[in-house]
């Protein structure tokens, strides 16, 4: 792997391991999580609930559970490690470098505060010009309502979240992330909970406006569908590793990984063939996760090395990555080794 | 928003009419009889009958009621037995002082409540957290008149800071009544050595009186905010960079006050009960003192006026609560339209 220099990226997760405290005891759940992304670009990480997706861009926000404890790796934002930065500079990262969008439309919002003051409050603490100047927040609300699209600014400014439909409380999520520059913008899963016929309006309208922003996007989906319409490139993950990522396009037309195959054939063809049956098994359990390759107890092609060790991801074409022993031959090289 | 102040205050006035047939029967229950009480022992049985008479006790019950009810109506509570006094003029001199009592510690409650509340959810799980938890469980578990004994114990015997009973010390004067109320008085008539001094006397039973409800509103707030602490919003609202104690005092706590401010609307309420025994206690000639010699007594009336003065004073807090939650939570104020 050519190795780019760190500063190119918004966003270098290196490594990453995460476990969160239970009752039980610890649960591993990231397992060398490696993820990048460049400026401006877009990428989508697709995987089942529970494989750790959420937990990774918590990690990069440093918005994670106060059970979590992060392991080793590095995370690098714009090149500074997030890990070890000082708490002032953390504070200006989550003041102005990254914004996140959740999943969840109705409890993202504050119940009690109106949709304009809990809008006003973000551009305040942003450090942008004048961010302590209320005309300015004021203008920056309605200029970031308007271009999303909302009908009627000064009316949604003064409501609560409960007076609004989900789809427009989503829309004011967008809204609230981009009223001020932001290198990145994570979105969790952000049309799960709204209508289909919604859904594809409020994605146009987060890919329109992180466009316009010139921030990066990392998009949370289920879906490859929506991560080929929306991203640049995608990260494949499964139980806590990156098991493949490629850009959009090469993805489609050539998925190396058994898990990454199991999912296309998940995705419901017009052409027929009926609903596919899914991949057998379930997601392991992370208090005590198979040794070597987390989907080797669910994989057709498992051979006895995949349960020793945890295969590299493989460069079998450019930025096309797989961790998977079937492609050692093929590859060129190796994520984090120079050839 | 009027008509519904206005229908709530009409089923209040439902609630003491009911409260008023309670106190009624319970009085008229208390062993005793209520003339040769008033009396004494020694009367001539002739006195006694007339006094009978006089007080309606050879009615039925009913039309006891009726007399009583019409009276009260009058602003006539009748007399004392036990001072002589009417009953209204007793409960004039009294109930400043336990008012001046039940504010000050329901002050100590909410804001302390709260910021226990608040502490502990910043802390949860960490030994300050369990520090608040034991020490709340001790507040509600221990009654007042247990907590007023040995904080008595501790503050006015073995460190002996704090006077050990009454309103204010021997040898100082009364502020000129104002409002009753000795602390605010002496502060309205430019003396703030007699303000200081009855504050001393005051802190003592007020902070006793407020132990339980505010362990309680502790507890209340902690676990409403911890519920609160999960959702996206308070996520999002770090992610934004919101400064962390903005995000604790303001934005996760003013959603998280309904269920709050309803029990410590009911604790407040419940101070009044515990204050039977913690002014007698501290000696503190307060309303709760007078009403609790009323009963000892058999003082027909006066117990019915205080427990009457009481029940209304508890509807107010309710209404208050009320009130405020409907300030706070848009969603309550909203539904309605």
């Amino acid at each position: 792997m050519t190795q780019e220099n760190k500063n190119d990226f918004v966003v270098d997760v290196r490594n990453l391991h995460v476990s969160f405290r239970t009752f039980k005891g610890y649960t591993h759940v990231l397992n060398g999580v490696n993820l990048n992304v460049r400026k401006r670009e877009r990428i989508s990480i697709v995987g089942e609930t529970g494989c750790g997706k959420t937990t990774t861009v918590y990690s990069i926000a440093q918005i994670l559970a106060q059970n979590a404890r992060i392991d080793s790796g590095e995370i690098y934002f714009n090149g500074r490690n997030v890990l070890t930065m000082p708490n002032k500079e953390l504070k200006a990262l989550r003041a102005s470098g990254v914004s996140v969008i959740f999943q969840d439309p109705i409890a993202s919002l504050n119940p009690v505060f109106t949709v304009g003051s809990q809008m006003k409050e973000v551009i305040r603490y942003s450090g942008v010009e004048g961010a302590g100047d209320k005309k300015v927040q004021e203008e920056r609300t309605i200029a970031a309502l308007k271009e999303t699209h909302l009908p009627d600014p000064e009316r949604i400014m003064n409501s609560y979240p409960f007076q609004l439909s989900g789809g427009m409380r989503q829309r004011i999520c967008i809204a609230m992330s981009l009223s001020t520059p932001r290198d990145l913008v994570i979105a969790d899963e952000p049309t799960t909970n709204l209508d289909v016929t919604i859904q594809d309006q409020v994605l146009k309208t987060l890919k329109q406006r992180v466009q316009e922003k010139e921030s990066a996007l990392i998009l949370i989906t289920h879906s490859l569908g929506v991560a080929r319409q929306m991203a640049d490139r995608i990260y494949v993950m499964y139980a806590g590793n990156m098991v493949e990522t490629a850009r959009s396009g090469d993805l489609f037309r050539r998925y190396c990984h058994p898990y990454t195959q199991g999912l296309m054939q998940c995705i419901p063809k017009l052409s027929g063939g009926g609903i596919s049956e899914g991949i057998p098994g379930h997601l392991p359990n992370y208090m005590d996760p198979p040794p070597g390759c987390r989907f080797a107890p669910r994989c057709p092609y498992a051979v006895p090395e995949c349960r020793q060790a945890q295969p590299p991801l493989y460069e079998i074409e450019p930025e096309h990555y797989v961790s998977c022993y079937r492609y050692r031959d093929q590859a060129s090289g190796v994520m984090g080794e120079e050839v | 928003m009027a008509v519904k102040i206005i229908k709530r205050l009409l089923s209040y006035v439902l609630v003491l009419f009911g409260l008023s047939i309670l106190i009624f029967v319970l009085v008229r229950i208390m062993p005793g009889d209520t003339a040769r009480i008033a009396l004494g022992a020694r009367a001539p049985e002739y006195a006694v009958e007339a006094l009978r008479e006089e007080m309606h006790l050879k009615d039925p019950y009913p039309v006891q009621y009726i007399y009583w009810l019409r009276d009260m109506l009058r602003g006539d509570f009748g007399d004392s037995i036990i001072t002589k006094r009417p009953v209204l003029q007793d409960i004039k001199s009294y109930l400043p002082a336990t008012m001046e009592l039940v504010v000050l510690s329901s002050i100590i409650l909410v804001v302390f409540g709260i910021v226990l509340g608040v502490v502990s959810t910043k802390y949860a799980s960490k030994w300050q957290d369990g520090l608040i938890r034991v020490l709340s469980y001790f507040g509600i578990v221990a009654p007042a008149f247990l907590w007023a004994v040995l904080v008595m114990l501790l503050f006015a015997y073995l460190i002996p800071v704090l006077p050990v009973s009454g309103r204010i010390s021997t040898g100082m004067t009364p502020p000129p009544s104002v409002t009753g109320m000795y602390i605010i008085d002496y502060l309205l008539s430019g003396d703030p050595a007699g303000a200081w001094d009855a504050f001393q006397h005051i802190v003592m039973p007020s902070v006793v009186l407020s132990f339980a409800g505010l362990s309680q509103g502790a507890r209340i707030t902690r676990s409403s905010m911890i519920d609160n602490i999960k959702k996206p919003y308070a996520d999002a609202e770090r992610a934004y960079g919101i400064p962390e104690r903005k995000i604790l005092f303001k934005y996760l706590l003013k959603p998280s006050m309904n269920s709050t401010i309803t029990t410590m609307a009911m604790d407040i309420a419940g101070i009044f009960g515990s204050a039977y025994l913690v002014e007698q206690i501290f000696g503190y000639p307060g309303l709760s003192s007078y009403g609790l010699s009323a009963m000892m007594n058999k003082d027909v009336f006066a117990v019915s006026a205080v427990i009457m003065i009481e029940g209304v004073i508890i509807i107010l807090f309710n209404l208050i609560s009320d009130l405020i939650i409907r300030a706070l939570d848009p969603r309550v104020r909203l539904a309605e339209q």
